[in-house]
């Protein structure tokens, strides 16, 4: 019986090899997938595991609420919460810049821009998301803080208002192409509802299509929120590295990301709490940009359902 | 006739509004155009000024010399050096495992939680800030793993930040090629694999190699994550050349070996308080800049020309 038929046996076979192969590297395939959520968990372990040892030294309470970082000063205090200020002030001013700027741009380039134009601008808004940090960081230092000192003598080398400015302009880029997305996304027939009316373009962008794109443009800014947060060579450069706990711009200061920095930049004893510590502020950081991320995907999300 | 005359008014009163508005109109697209104009000035004064103040030490004893104590005589050796190791790795690692994910996630997984868990995760770890990368590799590739502040070690730290961006480019590429491309292989007896291999990622390769050069170009520029695992800021020896003339003409050792790169160096001249080095600063950014601008450029022309050029 099994002679009558040769070829189809070997098709079989052959059949079969190929269904192994097939199968084999699917689950080579699902295995790379895989990856990016060990990543995730990745940093979750080695944060929580390098940590622990310094929450045994320090209590939590002391962590979130004291008001003095020494980690050098003989009389050691890990209170996060001058890195926080620091942080948190540095972000609120590029904030104060970006919002603005990055709006007009998306406002300008979603509903009054020639076609001709936005095609060239985008681009350029695209290769100035590639600049390196760590060249916006030498601008901040030598370039900005200087003409800052021309107006207001008193600033010192070190401040937050200059690296906050630079880092202000380099999210801008970022505020304009996700908040211009959000724009262009809102269907043409709300706008021709609001030309028909005789509206004119300024008043269909404002009253219409803004209202209409809130969610987007709101997941913009969040997201720009979360990137001021996690930027690290600006302020690392520009901003000093003297923990203080303030929220004045013309003070130097350190953030979460400069701290780490600068400890990482000596010498690292495994084990010892100075190497705990940068893990301690890093769940910080990992916390507080996460949270951001997710709700905004999530009002991003929220908008892209609603057309 | 006074009904008229109030028609009249009305009219009036009507063109002063629509000329108002218009009005509005033309200031929004100045305001507009002014910003967009006075951002793309000031940051090519910025660009200029680097370039400028950089201008006396772009020759060649730059790239040909090791960082030294005299600003006059130092160089960039080590760090391009050191730059182009760590990338090798990061090419090596972050490129297959990418383009598998997103080959994985397009084409192969179902729909249903396990897809959405490893989407979620991949769009986490894009907006994860890059000192964060710098952590989980200090503690799991240099102490965990015992990899050292190795060339190796800033090579996978590189490739876990490259890694999104390249499972996004070949997922957006993959998504835009049309099912009939599939189904005209299958229907001559393709297997999954088969289709995947020398159909979807042959026309999918632009997109993919766009989000190559541009995670390339931002492993470049990275800093914090390589100073993160304790990467030396002066290094003035060369690891192990990777090609030698005895068999078998490849070694690994330089994977070992500590390095700098280009960032780096630039962050540890902007530290120092002489002028001098920070002119060497500003050449080294420049290298830095009109690299990354130069593969951010490569990549969106490449993008641009592909929409244009594929029609299903």
């Amino acid at each position: 019986m099994a002679k009558k038929n040769p070829k189809i046996s070997r098709a079989l076979a052959k059949n079969i090899r190929r269904n192994f192969v097939e199968r084999l590297i699917e689950i080579a395939l699902m295995l790379s997938g895989l990856i990016a959520v060990l990543i995730t968990f990745g940093i979750v372990f080695i944060l929580v595991t390098e940590s622990l040892p310094f929450f045994e030294a320090v209590s939590l309470k002391e962590f979130l609420t004291s008001t003095v970082w020494t980690p050098n000063f003989e009389k050691k205090n890990y209170g996060i919460l001058p890195l926080v200020s620091g942080t948190l002030t540095i972000t609120g001013i590029a904030l104060i810049v970006a919002v603005p700027l990055g709006t007009i741009t998306a406002v300008y380039l979603s509903e009054f821009a020639s076609h001709k134009i936005r095609e060239t601008i985008k681009p350029v808004l695209e290769l100035l998301v590639g600049v390196p940090t760590v060249v916006f960081g030498y601008f901040a230092l030598l370039l900005v803080t200087p003409i800052l000192q021309k107006i207001y003598p008193d600033l010192p080398t070190f401040n937050m208002l200059g690296p906050g400015i630079v880092m202000g302009v380099m999210i801008v880029p970022y505020i304009a192409s996700v908040a211009e997305d959000a724009m262009r996304a809102v269907p043409m027939s709300m706008r021709e509802g609001a030309y028909a009316m005789g509206a004119t373009r300024f008043q269909t962008a404002v009253s219409v299509v803004m209202p209409a794109a809130t969610s987007g443009i709101v997941a913009a800014y969040i997201l720009a929120v979360s990137r001021g947060i996690g930027e690290t060579m600006i302020v690392a450069i520009a901003a000093g590295q003297q923990p203080n706990f303030t929220f004045n711009p013309v003070e130097s200061a350190a953030t979460i990301t400069a701290y780490i920095v600068s400890v990482a930049l000596g010498d690292l004893e495994h084990g010892g709490i100075g190497y705990q510590s940068i893990f301690a502020a890093g769940i910080v950081l990992f916390i507080m940009t996460l949270s951001l991320n997710i709700l905004g995907q999530w009002t991003r999300k929220k908008f892209t359902e609603r057309y | 006739m006074s009904k008229i005359i109030g028609h009249e008014d009305n009219l009036n009163a009507i063109r002063v509004l629509i000329k108002k508005h218009k009005k509005n109109d033309r200031i929004f697209s100045y305001i507009g155009l002014f910003v967009i104009g006075s951002l793309a000035i000031a940051l090519l004064v910025l660009f200029l000024d680097l370039v400028i103040d950089g201008y006396p030490k772009m020759n060649l004893e730059f790239f040909s010399n090791f960082p030294s104590r005299k600003p006059e005589g130092a160089g960039i050796l080590s760090a391009w050096v050191g730059s182009a190791l760590v990338l090798i790795v990061t090419f090596f690692v972050a490129v297959p495992m990418g383009v598998a994910s997103g080959i994985y996630l397009e084409e192969y997984a179902k729909k249903g939680w396990f897809a959405d868990l490893i989407e979620i995760n991949v769009a986490n770890l894009a907006g994860v800030p890059s000192i964060i990368y710098g952590l989980l590799a200090l503690g799991l590739f240099v102490y965990e793993f015992g990899l050292g502040q190795s060339i190796l070690t800033a090579g996978l730290t590189l490739s876990l930040l490259m890694l999104p961006i390249v499972i996004v480019a070949t997922r957006e590429a993959i998504r835009a090629i049309p099912v009939h491309i599939r189904e005209a292989a299958y229907a001559v007896g393709a297997t999954k694999w088969q289709v995947t291999l020398h159909h979807v990622l042959q026309y999918a390769m632009g997109g993919v190699l766009t989000g190559i050069i541009i995670g390339m170009a931002r492993a470049i520029g990275e800093t914090a994550p390589v100073i993160t695992i304790g990467a030396l800021t002066f290094i003035a020896f060369l690891p192990p050349t990777p090609v030698t003339d005895v068999a078998p003409f490849i070694n690994f050792a330089w994977l070992e070996a500590g390095f700098t790169v280009l960032p780096i160096q630039m962050f540890n001249w902007i530290s120092r308080p002489e002028h001098a080095f920070h002119i060497n600063a500003a050449a080294t950014g420049a290298v830095i800049i009109i690299l990354t601008l130069l593969m951010n450029g490569i990549a969106i022309k490449l993008r641009y020309s592909i929409r244009k050029k594929i029609k299903w």
